[in-house]
């Protein structure tokens, strides 16, 4: 019998316990890791484990594990919780999150028929948004490939890997996001002047990805997606909570902030949204004017 | 092999010490002896300053009085660890022996175990060369190493056994074999071996599962209660076993 030396016997003492997660295929590329679909050996479930790739760059470890910590502190159903974080046996930084089962934003919408229904399902978009918001987090990297819609319809934005919280120090000449989502001010990497509004721009682009197809977008509709992604953050709307209210407000046929309406336009929403009482008073009038004249007979 | 010889899963070598199955009893004194041997002599060299020569006869002289005497059979596993009782009568063994000052009287030339000194001596050396070492840390360290270095040998046999070679080699490899304490990447073991990171993952994890089990199973052995054992798992481990 070969006798251990001393170093492995540390070694196998304080091996780390990773083996709690036994890691199979791969079901996502994050920004900074991968995402592994994982079984949870202590609590015998399965669960999502992203790995952070490149270990070796401090920078980036230091940015993977304050994606952990902002992800953990966000606790609401629209994002993935965090269970836990960690090393595996071979040094790679973790975190444990729900396995999240459903499809991406851009492959889900291929299912929904009614402008209505896309409508509704960007409002409970924005919902988790709004909340990270209020608790001094922005996303950054808002886009389709990022929001999962679960089987039920649940909304659950993912990858906080770029979330930045307010206050944090700037990061000079860093370029993070995704072209077509990215606000202009992100693009010229000006971190420091990178605020809430970055994320309206983004979900200004993700609701035009949404509604755009065949015919024509209304015109109310229009002018909240080009305020949106207006250039200046001073354009937009100063919230991701009133860019939300006026998506709903068109849903109800409301007179939306972003859009100014003419006269003739307005009367026309009107006589849309009241459709049905208007075609009674109409029908009445026109049974009135009919028994007039043949009581005039 | 230990478990070829001796059935150690769930069956108390301690408790088969005082048991009326002789045969059993001859067994567990093997395995007994075995795992604690080294270090007994390493011990006897530091806490003794027994010179070689002498450590060897003590190490015999000490194994065959017990057996014939059948002492160890008296633990009471409320009062302290097995390990502790050992030693105490090691102690206990070497005072007597010492008073009588005969050499001759100790194991009377009884050679009784096949004793790997020259490796016990270089365990001797590196405990001696440690400042802050003492004896009873010493005996505490040789017995963590002959536990798993047994249970390393089992793992290789049983992996052997049903094909897993690649798994065990991926084990020595990234957790026995590193000399200069530079481990090597998951990636380019897995290239070396033909698997991927993943499967290097997952078979390191499955194979420190499963030394651990061995090392649990022997520990169950060597432990004289219940409470003993979880208390040595957690020291050995760090963690309660289920």
């Amino acid at each position: 019998m070969s006798l251990l030396s001393d170093r492995a016997l540390d070694h196998l003492r304080d091996v780390p316990d990773g083996e709690r997660y036994r890691l199979h295929e791969p079901v996502g590329q994050g920004g900074m890791g991968t995402v592994y679909r994982a079984h949870d050996a202590e609590l015998d479930r399965e669960v999502a484990l992203k790995v952070l790739r490149g270990e070796g760059d401090t920078e980036l470890a230091a940015r993977f594990r304050e994606e952990a910590r902002i992800v953990a502190r966000l606790e609401h159903p629209g994002i993935v919780p965090v269970h836990d974080a960690g090393r595996l046996p071979d040094g790679r930084s973790f975190y444990a999150m729900t396995l999240v089962r459903g499809e991406r934003l851009d492959a889900h919408l291929t299912g929904l028929s009614t402008l209505g229904e896309r409508l509704r399902l960007f409002q409970r978009i924005a919902e988790p948004v709004a909340f990270a918001h209020d608790r001094g987090v922005i996303h950054r990297d808002l886009k389709p490939a990022n929001i999962m819609v679960g089987p039920f319809g649940e909304v659950l934005v993912m990858d906080w890997g770029m979330a930045k919280v307010a206050g944090a120090l700037p990061e000079p000449g860093m370029v993070l996001g995704t072209a077509g989502f990215m606000a202009p001010e992100q693009e010229i990497g000006d971190s420091g002047s990178v605020d809430h509004r970055a994320d309206v721009f983004a979900l200004g682009a993700i609701l035009r990805a949404m509604i755009v197809g065949p015919g024509s977008v209304p015109r109310p509709l229009a002018a909240i997606m080009d305020r949106a992604m207006a250039q200046s953050p001073d354009q937009r709307y100063s919230s991701v909570t009133a860019l939300a209210a006026d998506v709903g407000r068109f849903l109800d046929g409301e007179p939306v902030e972003a859009y100014p309406e003419p006269v003739w336009e307005r009367l026309r929403r009107l006589a849309l949204r009241h459709r049905t009482p208007l075609v009674l008073v109409l029908a009445y009038l026109v049974m009135r004017l009919l028994l007039l004249l043949l009581a005039g007979r | 092999m230990a478990e070829d010889r001796f059935p150690v899963t769930r069956i108390s070598v301690v408790a088969a010490l005082a048991g009326t199955d002789a045969e059993l009893r001859e067994a567990a004194w093997e395995a007994l002896a075995r795992a604690y041997w080294r270090p007994v002599y390493v011990y006897l060299r530091f806490r003794f300053g027994a010179s070689h020569e002498d450590a060897e006869d003590l190490v015999q002289g000490f194994f065959a009085r017990a057996h014939a005497s059948g002492y160890l059979a008296d633990f009471d596993p409320t009062r302290a660890r097995f390990r502790t009782y050992l030693r105490l009568c090691l102690d206990r063994f070497v005072s007597k022996e010492r008073a009588a000052a005969s050499r001759q009287k100790r194991g009377g030339g009884l050679t009784i175990l096949p004793l790997d000194l020259a490796g016990a001596d270089r365990d001797f050396a590196r405990a001696a060369a440690d400042p802050a070492a003492d004896p009873e840390l010493a005996f505490q360290k040789e017995w963590v190493r002959a536990l798993f270095s047994e249970s390393v040998e089992a793992l290789r046999a049983r992996s052997t056994r049903t094909g897993r070679g690649t798994a065990f080699a991926l084990f020595v490899a990234y957790d026995l074999d590193v000399p200069d304490g530079t481990r090597p990447t998951y990636d380019s073991l897995g290239r070396k071996h033909g698997v991927s990171v993943t499967q290097v993952t997952n078979h390191l994890a499955a194979m420190r599962r499963e030394f651990r089990r061995e090392v649990l199973e022997r520990l169950r052995t060597m432990t004289g209660s219940e409470a003993e054992f979880r208390a040595e798992a957690r020291e050995l481990l760090g963690w309660d076993p289920a």
